[in-house]
Protein backbone atom coordinates (compact mmCIF):
# COMPACT_ATOMS: atom_id res chain seq x y z
CA UNK A 1 0.00 0.00 0.00
CA UNK A 2 1.41 3.36 -0.95
CA UNK A 3 -0.04 5.54 1.77
CA UNK A 4 1.61 8.31 3.72
CA UNK A 5 -0.22 9.02 6.94
CA UNK A 6 0.88 11.66 9.41
CA UNK A 7 0.19 10.85 13.06
CA UNK A 8 2.78 13.22 14.51
CA UNK A 9 0.88 16.52 14.78
CA UNK A 10 2.25 16.98 18.31
CA UNK A 11 5.77 17.17 16.85
CA UNK A 12 4.79 19.71 14.23
CA UNK A 13 1.82 20.44 12.01
CA UNK A 14 1.47 21.17 8.31
CA UNK A 15 0.86 24.81 7.45
CA UNK A 16 -2.80 25.60 6.77
CA UNK A 17 -3.15 26.96 3.20
CA UNK A 18 -5.26 29.83 4.59
CA UNK A 19 -2.32 30.80 6.80
CA UNK A 20 0.04 30.69 3.84
CA UNK A 21 -2.34 32.93 1.90
CA UNK A 22 -2.26 35.47 4.73
CA UNK A 23 1.52 35.43 4.89
CA UNK A 24 2.52 35.50 1.23
CA UNK A 25 1.78 39.18 0.46
CA UNK A 26 3.71 40.16 3.59
CA UNK A 27 6.95 38.94 2.01
CA UNK A 28 6.56 41.58 -0.72
CA UNK A 29 8.17 45.01 -1.04
CA UNK A 30 5.32 46.88 0.63
CA UNK A 31 6.00 45.21 3.96
CA UNK A 32 9.79 45.32 3.89
CA UNK A 33 10.02 47.93 6.61
CA UNK A 34 11.49 47.44 10.04
CA UNK A 35 8.74 47.81 12.63
CA UNK A 36 11.02 50.14 14.61
CA UNK A 37 11.27 52.63 11.73
CA UNK A 38 9.04 55.68 11.93
CA UNK A 39 8.58 56.03 8.16
CA UNK A 40 5.51 54.69 6.41
CA UNK A 41 7.13 51.37 5.48
CA UNK A 42 8.02 50.71 9.09
CA UNK A 43 4.62 51.75 10.29
CA UNK A 44 2.85 49.54 7.79
CA UNK A 45 4.82 46.55 9.05
CA UNK A 46 4.25 47.59 12.62
CA UNK A 47 0.50 47.78 12.11
CA UNK A 48 0.40 44.14 11.03
CA UNK A 49 2.27 43.10 14.14
CA UNK A 50 0.01 45.15 16.42
CA UNK A 51 -3.10 43.66 14.81
CA UNK A 52 -1.66 40.23 15.52
CA UNK A 53 -0.93 41.22 19.09
CA UNK A 54 -4.56 42.32 19.48
CA UNK A 55 -5.74 38.99 18.13
CA UNK A 56 -3.81 37.09 20.78
CA UNK A 57 -4.85 39.50 23.53
CA UNK A 58 -8.49 38.84 22.69
CA UNK A 59 -7.99 35.08 22.58
CA UNK A 60 -6.11 34.95 25.89
CA UNK A 61 -8.11 37.70 27.63
CA UNK A 62 -4.99 39.80 28.20
CA UNK A 63 -3.90 43.31 27.26
CA UNK A 64 -2.12 43.59 23.88
CA UNK A 65 1.06 44.94 25.48
CA UNK A 66 1.24 41.79 27.59
CA UNK A 67 2.02 39.70 24.50
CA UNK A 68 5.53 39.51 23.06
CA UNK A 69 6.57 37.51 20.02
CA UNK A 70 9.59 35.21 20.12
CA UNK A 71 11.28 32.75 17.78
CA UNK A 72 10.11 29.52 19.39
CA UNK A 73 8.37 28.03 22.41
CA UNK A 74 11.82 26.96 23.57
CA UNK A 75 12.88 30.61 23.52
CA UNK A 76 9.74 31.69 25.39
CA UNK A 77 10.29 29.05 28.04
CA UNK A 78 13.98 29.91 28.39
CA UNK A 79 13.03 33.58 28.77
CA UNK A 80 10.60 32.72 31.56
CA UNK A 81 12.91 30.49 33.56
CA UNK A 82 16.07 32.56 33.21
CA UNK A 83 14.36 35.95 33.02
CA UNK A 84 12.28 35.44 36.18
CA UNK A 85 15.21 33.84 38.00
CA UNK A 86 17.58 36.72 37.34
CA UNK A 87 15.04 39.48 37.95
CA UNK A 88 13.77 38.06 41.23
CA UNK A 89 16.80 36.53 42.90
CA UNK A 90 16.67 39.09 45.69
CA UNK A 91 13.35 37.59 46.74
CA UNK A 92 14.61 34.05 46.43
CA UNK A 93 16.30 31.43 44.34
CA UNK A 94 13.74 28.64 44.45
CA UNK A 95 11.79 27.55 41.37
CA UNK A 96 9.12 24.86 41.12
CA UNK A 97 8.45 22.87 37.96
CA UNK A 98 6.68 19.54 37.43
CA UNK A 99 8.25 16.17 36.76
CA UNK A 100 6.68 16.07 33.28
CA UNK A 101 7.96 19.29 31.70
CA UNK A 102 9.29 19.58 28.16
CA UNK A 103 13.06 19.32 27.77
CA UNK A 104 13.45 23.08 27.28
CA UNK A 105 12.05 23.70 30.79
CA UNK A 106 14.04 20.80 32.25
CA UNK A 107 17.30 21.89 30.66
CA UNK A 108 16.80 25.57 31.56
CA UNK A 109 16.21 24.45 35.15
CA UNK A 110 19.33 22.30 35.08
CA UNK A 111 21.32 25.29 33.88
CA UNK A 112 19.85 27.51 36.59
CA UNK A 113 20.83 24.90 39.16
CA UNK A 114 24.43 25.36 38.04
CA UNK A 115 23.94 29.11 38.53
CA UNK A 116 22.97 28.56 42.16
CA UNK A 117 19.19 28.28 41.92
CA UNK A 118 17.24 25.51 43.58
CA UNK A 119 14.68 23.51 41.60
CA UNK A 120 11.84 21.41 43.01
CA UNK A 121 10.00 19.00 40.72
CA UNK A 122 6.40 18.39 41.78
CA UNK A 123 5.34 14.76 41.21
CA UNK A 124 2.34 13.62 39.18
CA UNK A 125 -0.07 10.73 39.67
CA UNK A 126 -0.35 7.74 37.34
CA UNK A 127 -2.48 9.79 34.93
CA UNK A 128 0.07 12.60 34.83
CA UNK A 129 -1.95 15.03 36.96
CA UNK A 130 -0.02 17.36 39.28
CA UNK A 131 -0.26 16.53 42.95
CA UNK A 132 -1.76 19.81 44.18
CA UNK A 133 -1.02 19.07 47.84
CA UNK A 134 2.63 18.43 47.00
CA UNK A 135 2.67 21.70 45.07
CA UNK A 136 1.30 23.64 48.05
CA UNK A 137 3.83 22.04 50.37
CA UNK A 138 6.75 22.78 48.07
CA UNK A 139 6.10 26.54 47.94
CA UNK A 140 8.49 28.38 50.30
CA UNK A 141 9.08 32.04 51.16
CA UNK A 142 11.96 32.11 48.66
CA UNK A 143 9.96 30.52 45.82
CA UNK A 144 9.82 32.90 42.86
CA UNK A 145 8.19 30.86 40.10
CA UNK A 146 5.94 27.89 39.48
CA UNK A 147 6.08 26.58 35.90
CA UNK A 148 3.71 23.77 34.97
CA UNK A 149 3.03 22.44 31.49
CA UNK A 150 -0.65 22.75 30.46
CA UNK A 151 -1.26 19.92 27.98
CA UNK A 152 1.56 17.43 28.13
CA UNK A 153 3.36 16.85 24.84
CA UNK A 154 3.89 13.13 25.39
CA UNK A 155 0.92 11.79 27.33
CA UNK A 156 -1.60 14.55 26.59
CA UNK A 157 -2.76 15.07 30.18
CA UNK A 158 -4.29 18.52 30.72
CA UNK A 159 -3.66 20.16 34.09
CA UNK A 160 -6.23 22.11 36.05
CA UNK A 161 -4.58 25.51 35.61
CA UNK A 162 -7.29 27.32 37.53
CA UNK A 163 -6.60 25.26 40.64
CA UNK A 164 -2.83 25.68 40.29
CA UNK A 165 -3.24 29.41 39.60
CA UNK A 166 -5.26 29.81 42.78
CA UNK A 167 -2.50 28.20 44.83
CA UNK A 168 0.13 30.44 43.23
CA UNK A 169 -1.97 33.56 43.81
CA UNK A 170 -2.53 32.72 47.48
CA UNK A 171 1.21 32.29 47.87
CA UNK A 172 2.15 35.32 45.76
CA UNK A 173 4.35 33.30 43.42
CA UNK A 174 4.63 33.89 39.67
CA UNK A 175 2.79 31.23 37.66
CA UNK A 176 3.86 30.21 34.17
CA UNK A 177 2.43 27.57 31.89
CA UNK A 178 3.87 26.05 28.75
CA UNK A 179 0.75 25.86 26.60
CA UNK A 180 2.57 24.83 23.41
CA UNK A 181 0.39 21.76 22.97
CA UNK A 182 -2.89 23.05 24.42
CA UNK A 183 -3.14 26.54 22.92
CA UNK A 184 -5.71 26.49 20.12
CA UNK A 185 -7.07 23.13 21.27
CA UNK A 186 -8.59 24.00 24.63
CA UNK A 187 -9.83 27.36 25.97
CA UNK A 188 -7.31 29.46 27.91
CA UNK A 189 -8.12 32.58 29.90
CA UNK A 190 -5.05 34.07 31.58
CA UNK A 191 -7.13 36.02 34.08
CA UNK A 192 -9.41 33.19 35.10
CA UNK A 193 -6.39 30.91 35.42
CA UNK A 194 -4.38 33.57 37.24
CA UNK A 195 -1.46 33.18 34.86
CA UNK A 196 1.48 35.58 35.02
CA UNK A 197 3.24 34.01 32.06
CA UNK A 198 2.23 31.73 29.21
CA UNK A 199 4.03 30.18 26.25
CA UNK A 200 2.26 29.36 22.97
CA UNK A 201 3.68 28.14 19.70
CA UNK A 202 2.73 28.65 16.06
CA UNK A 203 3.90 25.45 14.35
CA UNK A 204 1.74 23.28 16.65
CA UNK A 205 -1.43 24.99 15.38
CA UNK A 206 -0.92 24.90 11.60
CA UNK A 207 1.07 28.15 11.60
CA UNK A 208 4.65 28.65 10.38
CA UNK A 209 7.69 27.36 12.28
CA UNK A 210 10.01 29.92 13.82
CA UNK A 211 7.51 32.02 15.77
CA UNK A 212 5.92 31.76 19.21
CA UNK A 213 4.62 34.07 21.90
CA UNK A 214 5.07 34.81 25.53
CA UNK A 215 2.32 36.40 27.58
CA UNK A 216 3.77 38.43 30.46
CA UNK A 217 1.29 39.98 32.86
CA UNK A 218 1.85 43.74 33.40
CA UNK A 219 4.05 44.39 36.38
CA UNK A 220 5.89 41.06 36.22
CA UNK A 221 9.58 41.46 36.99
CA UNK A 222 11.52 39.74 34.21
CA UNK A 223 14.84 40.13 32.40
CA UNK A 224 15.17 39.59 28.62
CA UNK A 225 17.40 36.92 27.11
CA UNK A 226 18.25 39.08 24.10
CA UNK A 227 19.48 42.63 24.57
CA UNK A 228 19.66 45.06 21.69
CA UNK A 229 17.34 47.44 19.86
CA UNK A 230 14.57 47.16 22.42
CA UNK A 231 11.94 45.43 20.30
CA UNK A 232 8.90 43.84 21.95
CA UNK A 233 8.86 46.30 24.88
CA UNK A 234 12.55 45.69 25.45
CA UNK A 235 11.91 42.06 26.26
CA UNK A 236 13.00 40.51 22.98
CA UNK A 237 15.38 42.53 20.86
CA UNK A 238 15.55 41.27 17.27
CA UNK A 239 14.05 42.62 14.08
CA UNK A 240 10.41 41.61 14.17
CA UNK A 241 9.39 38.86 11.74
CA UNK A 242 6.18 40.33 10.36
CA UNK A 243 4.95 37.58 8.00
CA UNK A 244 5.47 34.79 10.53
CA UNK A 245 3.71 36.71 13.30
CA UNK A 246 0.74 37.46 11.04
CA UNK A 247 0.64 33.80 10.03
CA UNK A 248 0.71 32.72 13.66
CA UNK A 249 -2.20 35.08 14.43
CA UNK A 250 -4.21 33.76 11.48
CA UNK A 251 -3.53 30.19 12.56
CA UNK A 252 -4.70 31.00 16.09
CA UNK A 253 -7.87 32.68 14.83
CA UNK A 254 -8.74 29.63 12.75
CA UNK A 255 -8.18 27.29 15.70
CA UNK A 256 -10.39 29.36 17.98
CA UNK A 257 -13.15 29.63 15.35
CA UNK A 258 -13.14 25.92 14.68
CA UNK A 259 -12.41 24.74 18.21
CA UNK A 260 -15.83 23.41 19.29
CA UNK A 261 -16.41 21.24 16.19
CA UNK A 262 -12.77 20.24 15.81
CA UNK A 263 -12.43 19.20 19.44
CA UNK A 264 -15.52 17.04 19.15
CA UNK A 265 -14.33 15.46 15.89
CA UNK A 266 -10.81 14.76 17.13
CA UNK A 267 -11.97 13.47 20.51
CA UNK A 268 -14.17 10.93 18.74
CA UNK A 269 -11.29 9.77 16.52
CA UNK A 270 -8.91 9.72 19.50
CA UNK A 271 -11.23 7.61 21.61
CA UNK A 272 -11.97 5.25 18.75
CA UNK A 273 -8.26 4.66 18.25
CA UNK A 274 -7.57 4.23 21.98
CA UNK A 275 -10.50 1.90 22.64
CA UNK A 276 -9.90 -0.21 19.55
CA UNK A 277 -6.21 -0.72 20.33
CA UNK A 278 -6.82 -1.50 24.00
CA UNK A 279 -9.50 -4.07 23.21
CA UNK A 280 -7.83 -5.68 20.19
CA UNK A 281 -4.18 -5.85 21.28
CA UNK A 282 -3.23 -7.89 24.30
CA UNK A 283 -0.75 -6.22 26.65
CA UNK A 284 -1.54 -2.65 25.61
CA UNK A 285 -2.01 0.17 28.12
CA UNK A 286 -3.05 3.80 27.80
CA UNK A 287 -0.59 6.38 29.10
CA UNK A 288 -1.99 9.67 30.42
CA UNK A 289 -5.48 10.56 31.57
CA UNK A 290 -8.46 8.84 29.89
CA UNK A 291 -10.57 12.01 29.61
CA UNK A 292 -8.59 14.99 30.88
CA UNK A 293 -6.33 14.87 27.84
CA UNK A 294 -5.59 16.75 24.63
CA UNK A 295 -8.15 15.92 21.97
CA UNK A 296 -5.39 14.88 19.57
CA UNK A 297 -3.12 12.76 21.78
CA UNK A 298 -2.94 8.96 21.95
CA UNK A 299 -0.09 7.36 23.90
CA UNK A 300 -0.02 3.60 24.40
CA UNK A 301 2.52 1.18 25.85
CA UNK A 302 2.82 -2.29 24.33
CA UNK A 303 4.41 -4.85 26.60
CA UNK A 304 7.34 -7.03 25.45
CA UNK A 305 8.15 -4.92 22.40
CA UNK A 306 10.36 -1.91 21.80
CA UNK A 307 9.09 1.43 20.48
CA UNK A 308 11.74 2.36 17.95
CA UNK A 309 11.25 -0.93 16.12
CA UNK A 310 7.50 -0.39 16.08
CA UNK A 311 7.90 3.18 14.88
CA UNK A 312 10.20 2.20 12.01
CA UNK A 313 8.02 -0.70 10.94
CA UNK A 314 4.98 1.60 10.96
CA UNK A 315 6.99 4.08 8.88
CA UNK A 316 7.54 1.32 6.30
CA UNK A 317 3.75 0.95 6.24
CA UNK A 318 3.45 4.69 5.61
CA UNK A 319 2.50 5.70 9.14
CA UNK A 320 4.49 8.41 10.96
CA UNK A 321 4.35 8.46 14.78
CA UNK A 322 6.78 8.78 17.69
CA UNK A 323 8.01 6.81 20.71
CA UNK A 324 9.21 7.35 24.28
CA UNK A 325 11.72 4.53 24.02
CA UNK A 326 15.28 5.15 25.14
CA UNK A 327 16.46 3.59 21.90
CA UNK A 328 15.07 6.49 19.92
CA UNK A 329 16.77 9.17 21.99
CA UNK A 330 20.38 10.23 21.79
CA UNK A 331 20.66 10.04 25.57
CA UNK A 332 19.51 6.39 25.51
CA UNK A 333 17.23 7.23 28.44
CA UNK A 334 13.53 6.41 28.35
CA UNK A 335 11.02 9.28 28.49
CA UNK A 336 11.17 11.06 31.86
CA UNK A 337 7.47 11.86 31.48
CA UNK A 338 6.46 8.21 31.27
CA UNK A 339 8.75 7.31 34.18
CA UNK A 340 7.19 10.14 36.23
CA UNK A 341 3.76 8.54 35.84
CA UNK A 342 5.17 5.41 37.45
CA UNK A 343 6.00 3.35 34.38
CA UNK A 344 8.99 1.02 34.58
CA UNK A 345 11.74 1.59 32.02
CA UNK A 346 10.72 -1.46 29.98
CA UNK A 347 7.13 -0.17 29.76
CA UNK A 348 8.37 3.23 28.56
CA UNK A 349 10.52 1.50 25.90
CA UNK A 350 7.37 -0.01 24.42
CA UNK A 351 5.39 3.22 24.07
CA UNK A 352 4.05 4.87 20.94
CA UNK A 353 2.50 8.31 20.58
CA UNK A 354 0.00 8.97 17.82
CA UNK A 355 -1.05 12.60 17.52
CA UNK A 356 -3.83 13.53 15.13
CA UNK A 357 -5.02 16.82 13.68
CA UNK A 358 -6.88 18.88 11.14
CA UNK A 359 -6.36 16.52 8.20
CA UNK A 360 -6.74 13.23 10.03
CA UNK A 361 -9.61 11.16 8.65
CA UNK A 362 -11.48 8.17 10.00
CA UNK A 363 -10.08 6.13 7.09
CA UNK A 364 -6.57 6.87 8.33
CA UNK A 365 -7.51 5.70 11.83
CA UNK A 366 -8.97 2.53 10.32
CA UNK A 367 -5.81 1.92 8.31
CA UNK A 368 -3.68 2.26 11.43
CA UNK A 369 -5.97 -0.14 13.28
CA UNK A 370 -5.55 -2.62 10.45
CA UNK A 371 -1.75 -2.37 10.40
CA UNK A 372 -0.82 -2.10 14.06
CA UNK A 373 -1.74 -5.63 15.25
CA UNK A 374 0.50 -7.12 12.53
CA UNK A 375 3.36 -4.84 13.50
CA UNK A 376 3.08 -5.63 17.22
CA UNK A 377 2.83 -9.30 16.40
CA UNK A 378 5.96 -9.27 14.23
CA UNK A 379 8.08 -8.02 17.11
CA UNK A 380 6.42 -10.20 19.73
CA UNK A 381 7.41 -13.21 17.63
CA UNK A 382 11.00 -11.90 17.52
CA UNK A 383 11.08 -11.25 21.27
CA UNK A 384 12.58 -13.73 23.74
CA UNK A 385 9.80 -12.79 26.16
CA UNK A 386 6.43 -14.28 25.38
CA UNK A 387 3.20 -12.71 26.57
CA UNK B 1 16.30 8.54 15.25
CA UNK B 2 15.11 8.53 11.71
CA UNK B 3 15.06 6.01 8.99
CA UNK B 4 17.88 7.80 7.25
CA UNK B 5 20.45 7.40 9.99
CA UNK B 6 20.52 3.64 9.45
CA UNK B 7 22.38 2.10 6.53
CA UNK B 8 20.27 0.26 3.93
CA UNK B 9 21.89 -2.95 5.19
CA UNK B 10 20.63 -2.36 8.74
CA UNK B 11 17.14 -1.64 7.46
CA UNK B 12 17.23 -4.74 5.26
CA UNK B 13 18.15 -6.99 8.20
CA UNK B 14 15.55 -5.21 10.35
CA UNK B 15 12.79 -5.74 7.81
CA UNK B 16 13.69 -9.31 7.00
CA UNK B 17 15.78 -10.70 9.82
CA UNK B 18 17.73 -13.90 9.11
CA UNK B 19 17.60 -16.91 11.42
CA UNK B 20 15.07 -15.67 13.92
CA UNK B 21 13.25 -17.93 16.33
CA UNK B 22 14.46 -20.50 18.81
CA UNK B 23 16.01 -23.99 18.62
CA UNK B 24 14.12 -26.33 20.91
CA UNK B 25 16.98 -28.75 21.51
CA UNK B 26 19.76 -26.18 21.36
CA UNK B 27 23.22 -27.22 22.51
CA UNK B 28 23.89 -23.75 23.86
CA UNK B 29 22.05 -20.54 24.64
CA UNK B 30 23.57 -17.11 25.22
CA UNK B 31 21.56 -14.24 26.63
CA UNK B 32 22.74 -10.67 27.14
CA UNK B 33 21.16 -7.30 27.93
CA UNK B 34 18.18 -6.64 30.14
CA UNK B 35 14.71 -5.19 30.05
CA UNK B 36 15.65 -1.93 31.75
CA UNK B 37 18.14 -1.12 29.01
CA UNK B 38 15.56 -2.01 26.42
CA UNK B 39 17.65 -4.60 24.58
CA UNK B 40 17.68 -8.32 25.27
CA UNK B 41 19.34 -10.80 22.88
CA UNK B 42 19.13 -14.53 23.05
CA UNK B 43 21.16 -16.75 20.72
CA UNK B 44 20.54 -20.48 20.28
CA UNK B 45 23.27 -22.75 18.86
CA UNK B 46 23.17 -26.23 17.41
CA UNK B 47 26.71 -27.61 17.44
CA UNK B 48 28.14 -30.55 15.47
CA UNK B 49 31.56 -31.90 14.51
CA UNK B 50 32.94 -31.29 11.02
CA UNK B 51 34.98 -33.77 8.92
CA UNK B 52 38.12 -32.70 10.76
CA UNK B 53 36.44 -33.43 14.08
CA UNK B 54 36.20 -29.78 15.02
CA UNK B 55 33.07 -28.47 16.63
CA UNK B 56 31.17 -25.99 14.49
CA UNK B 57 27.91 -24.06 14.54
CA UNK B 58 25.55 -26.08 12.45
CA UNK B 59 22.56 -23.89 13.16
CA UNK B 60 21.96 -20.62 14.94
CA UNK B 61 18.81 -18.68 15.75
CA UNK B 62 18.05 -15.53 17.67
CA UNK B 63 15.29 -13.88 19.64
CA UNK B 64 15.68 -10.17 20.37
CA UNK B 65 13.70 -7.50 22.11
CA UNK B 66 15.07 -4.16 21.02
CA UNK B 67 15.44 -1.41 18.49
CA UNK B 68 16.12 -1.77 14.78
CA UNK B 69 19.88 -1.85 15.41
CA UNK B 70 19.52 -4.58 18.02
CA UNK B 71 17.49 -6.70 15.62
CA UNK B 72 19.85 -6.05 12.70
CA UNK B 73 23.00 -6.85 14.72
CA UNK B 74 21.38 -10.06 15.99
CA UNK B 75 20.45 -11.06 12.48
CA UNK B 76 23.87 -10.34 11.01
CA UNK B 77 25.78 -12.07 13.81
CA UNK B 78 23.85 -15.27 13.08
CA UNK B 79 24.97 -15.01 9.44
CA UNK B 80 28.57 -14.45 10.52
CA UNK B 81 28.54 -17.36 12.96
CA UNK B 82 26.76 -19.98 10.91
CA UNK B 83 28.98 -22.89 9.81
CA UNK B 84 31.99 -21.45 11.61
CA UNK B 85 34.03 -23.59 13.99
CA UNK B 86 33.66 -22.48 17.60
CA UNK B 87 37.26 -21.29 17.49
CA UNK B 88 36.57 -19.04 14.52
CA UNK B 89 33.20 -17.90 15.86
CA UNK B 90 34.92 -16.65 19.00
CA UNK B 91 36.96 -14.33 16.81
CA UNK B 92 33.85 -12.46 15.68
CA UNK B 93 33.95 -9.05 17.33
CA UNK B 94 31.62 -6.09 17.32
CA UNK B 95 33.69 -4.43 14.56
CA UNK B 96 32.88 -7.38 12.28
CA UNK B 97 29.20 -6.86 13.05
CA UNK B 98 29.44 -3.15 12.29
CA UNK B 99 31.32 -3.84 9.06
CA UNK B 100 28.79 -6.43 7.91
CA UNK B 101 26.03 -3.87 8.41
CA UNK B 102 27.85 -1.09 6.50
CA UNK B 103 28.17 0.90 9.73
CA UNK B 104 25.92 1.82 12.66
CA UNK B 105 24.93 5.21 14.10
CA UNK B 106 27.27 6.12 17.00
CA UNK B 107 24.49 5.86 19.61
CA UNK B 108 23.82 2.29 18.43
CA UNK B 109 27.37 0.92 18.70
CA UNK B 110 26.41 -0.82 21.93
CA UNK B 111 24.01 -3.02 19.94
CA UNK B 112 26.97 -4.47 18.04
CA UNK B 113 28.66 -5.21 21.37
CA UNK B 114 25.54 -6.97 22.59
CA UNK B 115 25.40 -9.14 19.47
CA UNK B 116 29.06 -10.15 19.70
CA UNK B 117 28.67 -10.76 23.45
CA UNK B 118 25.60 -12.93 22.96
CA UNK B 119 27.62 -15.21 20.67
CA UNK B 120 30.53 -15.34 23.12
CA UNK B 121 28.16 -16.13 25.97
CA UNK B 122 26.52 -18.95 24.03
CA UNK B 123 29.90 -20.56 23.26
CA UNK B 124 31.04 -20.02 26.85
CA UNK B 125 27.95 -21.80 28.15
CA UNK B 126 28.58 -24.66 25.68
CA UNK B 127 32.18 -25.10 26.88
CA UNK B 128 30.94 -25.07 30.44
CA UNK B 129 28.18 -27.56 29.76
CA UNK B 130 30.48 -29.94 27.94
CA UNK B 131 33.18 -29.53 30.59
CA UNK B 132 35.75 -28.23 28.12
CA UNK B 133 38.60 -26.06 29.26
CA UNK B 134 37.76 -22.40 28.96
CA UNK B 135 40.53 -20.11 27.69
CA UNK B 136 41.46 -17.29 30.07
CA UNK B 137 40.38 -14.54 27.70
CA UNK B 138 36.94 -16.13 27.34
CA UNK B 139 36.53 -16.46 31.09
CA UNK B 140 37.50 -12.79 31.40
CA UNK B 141 35.04 -11.75 28.71
CA UNK B 142 32.30 -13.73 30.43
CA UNK B 143 33.01 -11.98 33.72
CA UNK B 144 33.00 -8.61 31.96
CA UNK B 145 29.64 -9.39 30.41
CA UNK B 146 28.23 -10.20 33.83
CA UNK B 147 29.56 -7.06 35.44
CA UNK B 148 28.55 -4.86 32.54
CA UNK B 149 25.01 -6.18 32.45
CA UNK B 150 24.64 -5.93 36.18
CA UNK B 151 25.74 -2.30 36.04
CA UNK B 152 23.20 -1.63 33.34
CA UNK B 153 20.50 -3.29 35.41
CA UNK B 154 21.27 -0.99 38.34
CA UNK B 155 21.13 2.05 36.10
Amino acid sequence: MNKQIYFDYAASTPLDPRVLKTMLPLFEFDFCGNTMSLHSFGQKASEIVEESRNTFAKILNSKPQEIIFTGSATESNNTVLKGIAFANQKKGKHIIISSIEHDCIVESSNWLKKMGFEITKVPVDKFGLIDLEALKLSIRPDTILVSIIHGNNEIGTIQDLEAIGKICKENKVYFHTDASQSFGKTPIDVQKMNLDLLTASSHKIYGPKGVALLYIKSGTKIEPLLHGGGHEYGLRSSTVNVPLIAGFAKAAELCIEEMPQETERLTKLRDKLINSILTSIEGSYLNGHPTQRLSNNINISFSKVEGESLMLQLDFAGIACSTGSACSSNSLEPSHVLLATGLKAHQAHGSLRFSIGRWTTEEEIDYLLEVIPQVINKFRILSPFKL
Amino acid sequence: MTNLSYSPKVLEHFRNPHNFGSISNADAVGEVGNLTCGDVMKLYLKISKNSEGKEFIEDVKFETLGCAAAIATSSVVTDLAKNKTLEDALKIGNQDVIKALDNLPVVKIHCSLLAADALTEAIYSYYQKTAQSIPDYLEKKHQQNLVCHREKAIK
